[in-house]
């Protein structure tokens, strides 16, 4: 009797338990999550400890080897490397951060509206998004860079604007198959609205593909990032980013001043990767189809 | 049949795409400050000039009637004139792109000679230390901004080794490019680089999914070797969809040659955009991003169709 009874939906609710348990097992996943709380505390805790001033130049230091005052020497205008290593950070996680969480949430919307749609507004939709996956983002930014020189938020903008497309198609995908589940045809028929339909069913539902391509979303967005200084778009000095240290680093490594490009592009490097071994560790944890 | 049906639906769909396209780089042009007259007459032009150059161009009528002379002027090929180069578009564009295509084609080709057997050993050697070093190798590859590792092989290669100079080779077509082989190694590798760290993964995940194959147990269960069992099917039914893969990879062979370009001074497609966003050269700036993204458009309905004339078992779940 009891199994007649049971009306819940057997395949709707995730194990976040046992999804939790899969994760905290991935070495690569549990360490790319170290080393992004490591970075987030250098960042934003460590300019408490090691103060410096990356406002103001100081021309009698300038171009120093690591060592002594200044473990990471300094650069051409001589700010303290080390401090500037925060500082950039403070920027490149911010506005990486921000960027892949807007082109998730862009995309988001787009793919359940699509898919939610169906018909001739999905088609007309996703073809607008082939179109956008068609222009490689390096190349419209560039355009970006001829036209103007985007503030803080408008950086952000900007590199939203260029990367909401893969995840849009994930949550049409996942939209499509919850659509016809029971409980979306059930609130339908009892009169809920299409909006109800999507923000009480579709996207709880699709949280854990949300996530994971979300935090994908935030690894490209870093290293986008580190492009937009090498195109010209980036924070202007006396700020800067890793990016942007980089780019200001070129000409003085070929001078052998190491120092000032191996620190920041290590930093990107470690900070991408560890973001893709946490997204490769939830993704496998929630069993749920991502990228690569 | 079917597949005729599917083709046809897919070139329509890929049309479709294009025009889409069109639309974005047309309201590019327009977004522009000052629009195409200032960019034209430059910063010094009066108002008066403005007007009537915008007059004579037909900048002044409604954008629609616009867009459909803009359409019809790209579809005779005429994609503007450079501002700066005096020259028209379609011919610089024409001039660069076989080089472009040089550089991405062998960068690919390299990527791709490195990344099969790299995927299909980490299969075979799934979970030992083999694969998690070459995961990981993967990891810090793809996850390098590409100017940065070009910068470092420039640092080891030619400032401490003076192995391969640190320009690529000049010269205006791709058979002086090939008569400077070592100079190409650095650029090669550079573009290749990110490539072998996807394309890897694909290779493993695709050779794993086919080992856990019925046809696999049944080979092995009839007492074929493992390396047989290996060359005769897996590596076979493992590399097309890679291979088909490419196609969706087109984009970011572009972007990696655009920053591969400049860096080793590479006078190619990539480097002419790069120039023309230094001189705010629109017309060539939005003629390069119009034929980049139909090469994509394309090379993505390629990989489509191979992939459904290879693999039976892909429908046309891709609506």
């Amino acid at each position: 009797m009891t199994a007649v009874l049971q009306t819940a939906p057997v395949e709707a609710v995730p194990n976040y338990r046992v999804s939790l348990r899969k994760f905290t097992r991935n070495k690569l996943a549990v360490a790319g999550l170290a080393v992004v709380l490591l970075f987030l505390l250098f960042c934003f805790v460590g300019p408490l400890l090691h103060s410096t001033d990356q406002t103001h130049t100081d021309l009698g230091q300038v171009n120093l080897a690591p060592g002594g005052a200044h473990w990471l020497g300094t650069d051409a205008v001589g700010h303290d490397e080390l401090g500037r290593l925060m500082y950039g950070g403070k920027v490149s996680l911010l506005v990486g951060l921000a960027a892949g969480i807007l082109a998730t949430v862009i995309g988001t919307l787009w793919g359940a509206a699509a898919g939610y749609a169906g018909g001739w507004v999905d088609a007309v939709m996703m073809r607008v998004v082939d179109a956008g996956i068609a222009i490689p983002a390096l190349f419209i930014l560039l355009v970006v860079s001829a036209i103007t020189t985007p503030d803080t938020a408008g950086l952000i903008l900007v590199l939203g604007l260029v990367s909401w497309l893969v995840p849009s198609r994930l949550v049409r995908a996942e939209t499509l198959t919850l659509k016809s589940r029971d409980y979306v045809l059930t609130l339908r028929a009892t009169g809920g609205t299409h909006t109800r339909a999507i923000t009480r069913h579709i996207l709880p539902n699709s949280v854990s593909t949300i996530v994971v391509a979300a935090t994908f979303q935030v690894a490209d967005a870093i290293l986008l990032v580190a492009y937009v200084s090498y195109l010209g778009l980036g924070v202007q000095p006396p700020k800067t980013d890793w990016g942007g240290m980089l780019s200001a680093g070129l000409t003085a490594a070929y001078s052998g001043r190491w120092w000032l490009i191996v620190p920041p592009g290590l930093a990107i490097i470690l900070v991408v990767c560890a973001f893709n071994a946490i997204g490769d560790g939830l993704r496998d944890a929630f069993d749920v189809r991502g990228r690569g | 049949m079917e597949t005729l049906a599917y083709l046809a639906r897919r070139t329509a769909q890929a049309l479709v795409v294009i025009l889409i396209v069109t639309v974005v780089v047309f309201c590019l042009l327009h977004a522009l400050p000052g629009g195409p007259a200032r960019g034209i007459l430059g910063p010094q032009a009066t108002a008066q000039q403005i007007a009537a150059f915008d007059h004579d161009q037909g900048l002044d009528r409604p954008l629609p009637v616009q867009y459909v002379y803009y359409l019809r002027t790209l579809l005779h090929g005429d994609l503007g004139t450079s501002y700066t180069l005096n020259e028209a578009v379609s011919q610089l564009v024409g001039q660069r792109l076989p080089k472009t295509l040089v550089l991405t084609v062998l960068s690919a080709v390299v990527g791709l000679l490195l990344a099969v057997p790299l995927g299909m050993w980490q299969a075979v050697r799934r979970n030992k230390p083999a694969d998690y070093v070459i995961t990981t190798l993967s990891f810090v590859a793809y996850s390098t901004p590409v100017y940065f590792l070009g910068l470092i092989l420039v640092l080891v290669f030619t400032q401490e080794l003076n192995w391969f100079p640190s320009q690529a080779p000049q010269g205006d077509t791709p058979a002086q490019v090939f008569a400077d082989p070592v100079a190409l190694v650095l650029p090669v590798v550079t573009g290749a680089a990110s490539m072998v760290a996807v394309f890897s993964r694909y290779m493993r995940a695709a050779t794993l999914e086919n080992l856990s194959e019925d046809y696999v147990r049944t080979a092995r269960a009839g007492g074929s070797r493992q390396g047989a069992i290996l060359f005769r099917h897996v590596f076979r039914n493992s590399l097309t969809p890679v291979i088909a893969m490419l196609g969706y990879y087109v984009p970011v062979l572009f972007g990696g040659a655009l920053v591969v370009e400049q860096l080793f001074n590479y006078p190619g497609m990539g480097l002419l955009f790069w120039s023309a966003a230094q001189s705010s050269d629109y017309p060539v700036l939005l003629g390069c991003v119009l034929v980049i993204s139909v090469a994509t458009v394309v090379g993505t309905l390629l990989a489509d169709v191979v992939q459904r004339i290879v693999d039976p078992r892909v429908k046309a779940g891709r609506a």
